[in-house]
């Protein structure tokens, strides 16, 4: 408090003296902007995200964007609001778009339409996929823009179903098509020990973020827009929940357990399973190491298609000076113009962000070499918001325990459905007080 | 006399200084935190009294934790010093690649943890896992070590066992080095066996190395989040969740600080327990040299 007290006063003064005689000097200094970016290692990101801001100084040499490699996003939020609470907040970075209503409760950040004002502004902010704006807008204002997107996707061996004589260019298009040919394509030895596996859908860590997909091709959502309210134990997400779970318990064409989120694109290298689904920022990923032909589809279709979107939004914080927050707007609209979008889905396997920037040359050569890219675009139009809602992780988590008790077996789908109801009801009656 | 007196508080300073602001203070403040709610920008803290205990008694997931970090406690601690015992006792002797031997065991502490973690999390992989190829050779059926609540926790006591013993095999070395040959050569003299002379004579003078070496199990027994991190995220269905994991998740991931507080003063309380007793009570049973 004192050391604070004291680190004001000395700011105060050293504006006065500023003010009093070396302004000139002082409207020269660039706007410096911190930019918290989740990444835990250097690569290839980081050289990318630090040769855009490079690049964007160069063009702005009023404004120097700071990046700051944080870790995982998880991490990236437990720095960012450690910062808030201490005063040292940021004044930009990219958390995952379930955390909008965390940091609008924490009173973090600023709406874009309060500094987004221009009709130049207005255009640009109705520019990006409507899908992406779920996670990214509540109360009729736009808290985040998104940038690192994602949906999930299904990935095959094409090799594995020519074997299994199925038709290697053909993914499975329904649920009742993805148990038969998950069939077809598990193999087990002379001992009845499983060789193959016909899929895996990883549960660890954040595994309601693919029971979303079996819940919205089952045609129901799991929370309401506002993020005060959430449906676990509707009758068609237990049927959603006991479809995955029966893939392994009645059909036998998953590993049984829980089926780890880090390794499952290895099993796939190694042939461990013939179909996965992963995230579509996998796509470069699986390019790079599968020895095989592979295919890239839409998940199949329950009673509809369906897939939630995920992955990383800009924010930009309330404790940073009016300056700052232009600059920041001005680097975010710069860096999601069509060209960039574009670039930086090549680059990553990530969904270019806005319509446009898949009109741009690049990409539509791209797209026309690899047309496995444009999967995760086509599938927009049937994807819902992820996951996300007042005290996000907590409810979050009380549905994973649920699923994870459901797909190991010391619960029933019905009551784990039930008993993650109970629990989050319990946090959210918590958090309207 | 008084001057004398002042002396040795100001050398005292320094050091009193650092454990007032760096243990003292903070537990302090953590009790009294822990009776508060958590601040929201729309809600300030506000006094509640128990109520952050109440919630504690009343949450499943804190019992779950509480006894998944007991049994891997009892596991760990006896395991890893019985082998550390065992493996100081073997590169104590005069056996070809000793300098090997003892560097091998030494290597798993030096290790940074995550990568660590990440290294076991392929053994334990099922298919194609180093543990899996073993078992396989055998003919037995695939297992899926980490993602069943039966094996996960298990799992994750070898990795620390594997890390722990090596470390603390380096202090019994040490204090195995500091014995008197004269021990053992009296012994032989007077016709003891080896079992006979390792129970009366140099467990109990490694007794001061035990108690070092008990008390740092004990914490580190309490103090597990990377390898959770890494391996499981506490899953399946928090099998594999320890306090301290716990105290994360509530206090980083739902910024409950409130009850992250109160939770905080249970673990403190544990362990100032263990330690209580362990300086109390064993410290008579320790003979020094």
């Amino acid at each position: 408090m004192i050391v604070n007290a004291i680190a004001r006063v000395t700011a105060a003064l050293l504006l006065a003296c500023f003010a009093g005689g070396a302004l000139p000097a002082a409207a020269q200094q660039p706007v410096e902007v911190s930019f918290y970016y989740p990444v835990a290692v250097g690569g290839p990101v980081t050289k990318i995200i630090d040769g855009l801001a490079a690049d964007f100084q160069k063009e702005n040499p009023g404004i120097k964007v700071k990046p700051i490699y944080a870790g995982t996003y998880q991490e990236t939020i437990v720095k960012v609001l450690t910062a808030l609470k201490s005063g040292e907040a940021p004044q930009m970075s990219v958390l995952l778009s379930t955390d909008m209503f965390t940091i609008i409760d924490e009173d973090a950040v600023i709406p874009f339409d309060d500094i987004a004002t221009s009709a130049e502004d207005k255009t640009w902010l109705k520019g990006f996929f409507p899908a992406f704006m779920l996670n990214s807008q509540t109360g009729g204002k736009t808290w985040g823009i998104p940038f690192q997107r994602s949906t999930i996707v299904i990935y095959w061996n094409k090799e594995l179903f020519k074997e299994a004589g199925l038709d290697p260019n053909r993914a499975p298009a329904n649920w009742a098509e993805q148990i038969e040919y998950a069939k077809k394509l598990t193999k087990r030895d002379a001992s009845g020990n499983v060789t193959q596996w016909g899929l895996k859908v990883p549960s660890s860590g954040f595994p309601y973020w693919l029971f979303q997909g079996f819940t919205t091709q089952n045609d129901v959502l799991l929370m309401n827009p506002a993020g005060t309210e959430t449906y676990y134990d509707k009758p068609a997400v237990v049927e959603a929940l006991q479809y995955w779970v029966d893939l392994s318990k009645t059909h036998k064409v998953m590993p049984p357990g829980i089926i780890e989120w880090g390794t499952t694109p290895k099993d796939f290298f190694e042939r461990q399973t013939a179909m996965m689904w992963t995230t579509t920022g996998n796509l470069t990923n699986v390019k790079n190491n599968a020895k095989f032909e592979f295919g890239v589809a839409m998940l199949p279709a329950g009673k509809r298609r369906g897939s939630p979107t995920g992955g990383g939004n800009f924010h930009i914080f309330k404790k940073s000076t009016l300056a700052q927050q232009a600059a920041s707007l001005k680097f975010i609209k710069w860096i999601t113009s069509p060209q960039r979008a574009a670039q930086w889905g090549i680059d990553t396997g990530y969904v270019a962000v806005r319509p446009d920037a898949w009109e741009t040359p690049v990409m539509k050569q791209y797209v026309g070499g690899f047309p496995a890219a444009a999967v995760a675009r086509d599938q927009l139009p049937y994807a819902v918001a992820e996951l996300s809602t007042h005290d996000n992780q907590r409810v979050t988590k009380a549905l994973n325990d649920g699923l994870q008790a459901a797909l190991t077996g010391t619960k029933t789908a019905e009551q784990a459905m039930k008993d993650a109801q109970r629990e989050a009801e319990r946090i959210l009656r918590a958090s309207r007080r | 006399m008084h001057r004398q007196t002042v002396q040795g508080w100001l050398l005292l300073l320094p050091a009193a200084l650092l454990l007032v602001t760096f243990t003292h203070f903070p537990t302090a403040a953590t009790l009294y935190h822990s009776f508060f709610s958590t601040a929201k920008p729309s809600r300030p803290s506000v006094w509640v009294g128990l109520d952050n205990y109440r919630a504690m008694v009343e949450d499943p997931v804190f019992w779950q934790v509480l006894g998944n970090n007991i049994w891997y406690a009892l596991a760990t601690i006896p395991l890893s010093i019985v082998l550390a015992i065992l493996m100081a006792i073997w590169v104590n002797g005069k056996i070809p690649g000793r300098s090997l031997l003892r560097l091998s065991f030494f290597t798993p502490t030096v290790l940074p943890m995550i990568a660590v973690a990440n290294i076991w999390l392929f053994f334990y992989t099922p298919g194609y896992g180093l543990l899996e190829q073993i078992t396989g050779l055998f003919g037995l059926p695939s297992h899926n070590w980490l993602g069943s609540q039966s094996t996960a926790l298990p799992c994750l006591i070898v990795v620390t066992v594997w890390k722990e013993a090596g470390f603390f095999m380096i202090f019994y070395l040490a204090a195995l080095q500091s014995m008197s040959p004269n021990l053992g050569e009296a012994a032989a003299l007077m016709g003891a066996g080896r079992w006979y002379f390792f129970r009366r004579v140099t467990f109990p003078l490694l007794m001061p190395t035990t108690l070092f070496v008990l008390v740092n199990a004990v914490i580190n027994s309490f103090r597990l989040v990377d390898h959770i991190i890494v391996m499981t995220k506490g899953g399946p269905d928090n099998a594999t969740s320890l306090l301290l994991y716990y105290i994360y998740d509530v206090g980083f991931k739902f910024w409950d600080a409130g009850y992250a507080a109160a939770l905080t003063l249970v673990l403190l309380v544990i362990l100032a327990a263990f330690a209580m007793g362990q300086f109390l009570f064993l410290d008579r049973r320790v003979h020094y040299q």
